[in-house]
């Protein structure tokens, strides 16, 4: 593979880095953001995502990344999602007197380190991916600087952040010691030694942080808390997609002959998210903290779809995490668009009769919180039936009972979200939503209900593609 | 006459859309647009209605399978498939005529958030109907499940006191039952490699696993049913419930437990029924006794009601796990039956609530004084309940007695002590509320029935004694399709 074909391959990264260099330079003179550079960044994301879409597939740089239909499949969703992001929080940081040019630069940078975790090959661009993406997320966290609680949240998000990057490294390094590389394909043929089962443990647990996962989770409810809510939009949904197909690559390329020993690992993982973000999620009262826990559960099912250890089960994930980032970024994106007062409502209580005063919306929020409790025709419906599907195709029948039954526990809490916004009276007026939010919103609503019949029929057979790239079988 | 089942399923939707665009773009007051989503929604309820009518003109009885066929591929080898055979073709009529009569009796007493409201029973109806059309198992669960939000947010928005209660436990505990019954599908389509219900109805699954197939499938809809002791929801979503919520929930969403045990269980896990037989004997006839004298010491005449439709659900199940013909035709009738009558009598109780607004047995009394039209009425459907020769209620009660008496003779005996109690608990309610002095100073000025509830009610009198004196309209359509299920089902066990 010559350099320049190598750099063919790259073409998405190119795409970005360019972008968000050149940007850094127009911002250097034009301080305050302005449409244009909004525009430009979001154009640089489309570009990246259609150069992505019918990019060759190969492996560049030695196997440094690697352009397949896995990494394509993440890639289009993970740019789409971010270009979303950037109108989103864009507007709601001008409505705070923020008016930096950084934020959507900072969204370029995210997303390039993702499309690198999608894209892989060995265990320095994995750490290199998620560390570019990471410091783009914990600047974006801490970006609201006049907010106590958004700089709390983004030191924690860094202090814990960091935690996850030495556990990483650390089992990156006791597995370059025992197999003696650092390329995927290369550990898988060095066999799974006590080593390097060893190392994958710290592995796992290192990527368990970066989903949220139970039992690495404890920063999530605080960070979602803390964070600017478009920022939470962003990094509830993109950035767990690209951390489990990375997941799904580590473990089908660099360890598909350990599978036996780290399905173990993954259905205890799974069934520790679901039970913990059903339990925990019953008493939480601030929206954000709540949407934290459900994310954590929704982790816990995702995980359990590649613990299913085959195509089937990775098919699963990849339909699940796509499905989830929908319901999750709709979510965020309606508490985006809603203030009282110029106080953003952030408490279920702060919901009361929300379907008299703002219709749409509450009507968009019902949708999100039934699909995210599952309930069928909405997408998160169809997300858990592919990967208790695959669970239970796979011999995996107990683990996913128990995961059926902590979807019933967590539907309590999103029925008296549902209950306060449509059985209670609302206590007075909301603001204005910003149209950007509320556009979002309803687009993605729409989406989970009735867009998905049909473009679940276009989804699946680029899933199956995409997991069979990975190999397992 | 192939796309009548979704034309007949979606139809209801047209009316969502005219009420939804109204809303929109109408200019009309308040009070003006309520009125048109009341009239869009009883014409689109009543259209549906002449669907399901022409559905059934054009039904073949002859003909034991599934019949207007729709099948149409979706994604990941599940299909869009539609068809009725004859346990399910009723229920589809059952249901399109129970639903203008909701939106009738609504009329006047829902008077906050029409629109809503009459939305909300028409995805409601859209999806029952679904429920009783759809061939894939997935396709069923959709409509199953989604089912209950319409029914949580009618229960919890126009519900009484306790509403939001109630509706929360009827939905987390039918959502419990249904996720179980979701687990075995996805077992099913792994297993057998097909969603299609025709097809799984022929694949023989391995006698073991069936039963935790069976027991998954149990478990959702005896929630539904619903049968003892998983029913304790139901007096407390029937009592909350706005009074057509409560005649949609005791008419056609229990019959879907029902139904479900004629379509999956009897057919699809034979060895499990027939080995799981004598639990469900054991768990209907306390049902009938149990909950029978439950019902006798209720103060509340709706909550009264709702245990005597337990009761009346227990025959229903000891009939279909009788496995003969004359077991299944009258779990068959009983439902039907038991459609038309239990709605009836939450409308009795609707005009009375509407009135004075209160449900309390000890409020009434004398009411023949003053509403003796209302008397009558409510003492036919009261006999319905009674299950008096001549009724509707007696047909069904005799014929799953037969049929259980003929694979469990002391079953078919203590669930006749249940007609006794029946008529104790049903005839003492009548007592006390219609006979006697009118002795309460407020029930002094309380107006009979006026023309629209007369309107309600005659179309229930005439079904109820039309087939109390000729069943055969029932049994005609359903004799050969149940007459197979038997002959499967007999042959599976070796009987």
């Amino acid at each position: 593979m010559t350099f320049q074909a190598s750099l063919g391959l790259a073409l998405p990264e190119l795409i970005l880095a360019g972008a968000a260099l050149l940007l850094l330079v127009v911002g250097a003179f034009q301080p305050r953001a302005s449409g244009l550079l909004v525009l430009a960044a979001i154009g640089a994301l489309v570009g990246a995502a259609v150069a992505a879409a019918v990019g060759p597939f190969g492996t560049a740089f030695a196997g440094g990344l690697i352009a397949d239909a896995a990494s394509t499949f993440a890639k289009v969703a993970i740019y789409l999602a971010s270009a979303v992001a950037i109108p989103l929080g864009q507007r709601w940081f001008e409505r705070r007197g923020v008016h930096n040019f950084e934020f959507p630069i900072l969204i370029l940078l995210a997303a390039l380190g993702m499309g690198m975790m999608a894209s892989a090959g060995d265990l320095i661009s994995l750490y290199v991916g998620i560390e570019l993406h990471s410091l783009a997320l914990y600047v974006m966290a801490a970006m609201h600087r006049d907010d106590g609680k958004a700089s709390e949240a983004g030191l924690k998000y860094f202090v814990l952040g960091a935690l996850s990057s030495g556990l990483l490294l650390y089992g990156g390094s006791l597995v370059y010691g025992f197999a003696g590389s650092t390329h995927f394909d290369v550990i898988a043929q060095a066999g799974a030694g006590t080593g390097v089962l060893f190392g994958l443990i710290f592995l796992i647990c290192g990527l368990a942080f970066k989903v949220s996962a139970a039992p690495f989770h404890m920063w999530t409810p605080d960070v979602y808390e803390g964070a600017p809510t478009p920022v939470v939009a962003f990094f509830a949904a993109a950035p767990k997609l690209a951390a489990m197909v990375l997941f799904a690559r580590l473990l089908a390329e660099g360890f598909g002959g350990a599978a036996e020993q780290w399905r173990q690992v993954l259905i205890l993982i799974a069934l520790l998210s679901i039970a913990v973000g059903a339990f925990a999620g019953l008493v939480q009262k601030n929206l954000k903290r709540l949407w934290a826990y459900s994310s954590i559960a929704n982790v816990g099912y995702a995980v359990l779809g590649l613990a299913a250890g085959d195509a089937q089960g990775v098919q699963s994930m990849l339909m699940f995490m796509v499905l989830y980032m929908i319901d999750v970024t709709g979510f965020f994106a309606c508490l985006t668009a809603l203030s009282r007062d110029g106080r953003p409502m952030e408490t279920i209580e702060d919901m009361a009769g929300l379907v008299k005063e703002r219709p749409g919306l509450a009507l968009a929020m019902t949708a999100f919180s039934l699909s995210a409790l599952g309930l069928p025709p909405f997408s998160g419906f169809w997300a858990k039936l592919y990967v208790f599907k695959a669970a239970i195709g796979a011999g995996l029948g107990a683990p996913a009972v128990v995961g059926l039954v902590g979807s019933v526990v967590a539907a309590f809490y999103y029925l008296r979200l549902i209950k306060v916004m449509w059985f209670d009276a609302a206590p007075g007026s909301t603001d204005a939503p910003a149209p950007e939010a509320r556009l979002v919103a309803y687009a993605l609503a729409l989406f989970s209900f009735p867009i998905v019949l049909g473009a679940l029929s276009v989804l699946d057979p680029l899933a199956k593609t995409a997991a069979a790239a990975l190999g397992l079988s | 006459m192939t796309g009548i089942l979704s034309l007949t399923t979606y139809a209801p939707l047209i009316g969502v859309a005219a009420i939804l665009l109204l809303r929109a773009f109408g200019r009309a007051d308040e009070a003006k647009a309520a009125n048109a989503a009341r009239w869009i929604a009883l014409v689109t309820t009543l259209a549906t209605f002449a669907l399901s009518v022409l559905l059934v003109a054009q039904f073949d009885a002859s003909d034991p399978g599934f019949q207007f066929l729709e099948d149409a591929p979706w994604f990941a080898g599940l299909h869009y498939r539609m068809g009725v055979d004859g346990l399910s073709v009723l229920f589809v009529l059952l249901t399109a005529f129970l639903m203008p009569l909701c939106i009738a009796a609504s009329w006047k007493s829902i008077e906050t958030r029409v629109s809503e409201y009459m939305i909300a029973f028409l995805v409601l109806e859209t999806l029952v109907i679904g429920v009783f059309c759809a061939l894939d198992l997935v396709l069923f669960y959709v409509f199953f499940e989604f089912g209950l939000v319409p029914m949580f947010l009618i229960i919890g928005i126009w519900g009484g006191k306790r509403r939001v209660y109630a509706a929360f436990k009827f939905f987390l505990y039918t959502l419990l039952g249904s996720v179980l019954m979701l687990a075995a599908i996805l077992a099913m389509i792994s297993i057998a490699g097909t969603s299609s219900i025709p097809e799984l109805m022929a694949y023989k699954f391995d006698p073991n696993l069936q039963t935790w197939l069976w027991l998954a499938f149990f478990a959702s809809f005896a929630v539904k049913m619903p049968m003892w002791p998983v029913h304790t929801w139901l007096p407390d979503a029937h009592v909350e419930a706005p009074t057509a919520g409560s005649v949609i929930l005791a008419g056609i969403l229990l019959k879907m437990g029902g139904y479900g045990f004629m379509r999956f269980s009897l057919p699809m896990f034979p060895q499990a029924s027939d080995m799981f037989a004598p639990l469900v004997f054991a768990m209907s006839v306390i049902a009938i006794v149990y909950t029978s004298l439950v019902a006798f010491r209720q103060t509340d005449i709706k909550k009264l009601i709702a245990y005597s439709s337990v009761a009346h659900m227990g025959f229903v199940t000891m009939g279909i796990f009788s496995g003969n013909a004359a077991g299944e035709q009258g779990a068959l009738f009983q439902m039907i039956s038991h459609g038309v009558i239990s709605g009836a009598l939450f409308l009795c109780v609707g005009v009375v609530y509407d009135r004075m607004h209160t449900r309390e047995i000890a409020f009434y009394g004398g009411l023949v004084n003053r509403m003796p039209w209302y008397a009558a009425v409510f003492m036919l459907f009261t006999m319905g309940n009674v299950g008096l020769p001549g009724t509707s209620g007696f047909v069904g009660e005799i014929l799953t007695m037969t049929g259980a008496y003929k694979a469990s003779t002391w079953t078919a005996i203590v669930a006749a002590t249940g007609v006794i109690f029946s008529a104790v608990y049903a005839l003492s309610l009548y007592r006390r509320v219609v006979f006697g002095e009118l002795t309460n100073p407020a029930l002094a000025d309380i107006a009979d029935l006026d023309w629209r509830e007369v309107a309600i009610f005659a179309p229930l009198i005439a079904s109820t004694l039309a087939l109390g004196v000729y069943p055969s309209f029932v049994f005609n359509l359903t004799q050969t399709s149940v007459d197979h299920l038997v002959a499967v089902y007999q042959a599976a066990i070796g009987g």
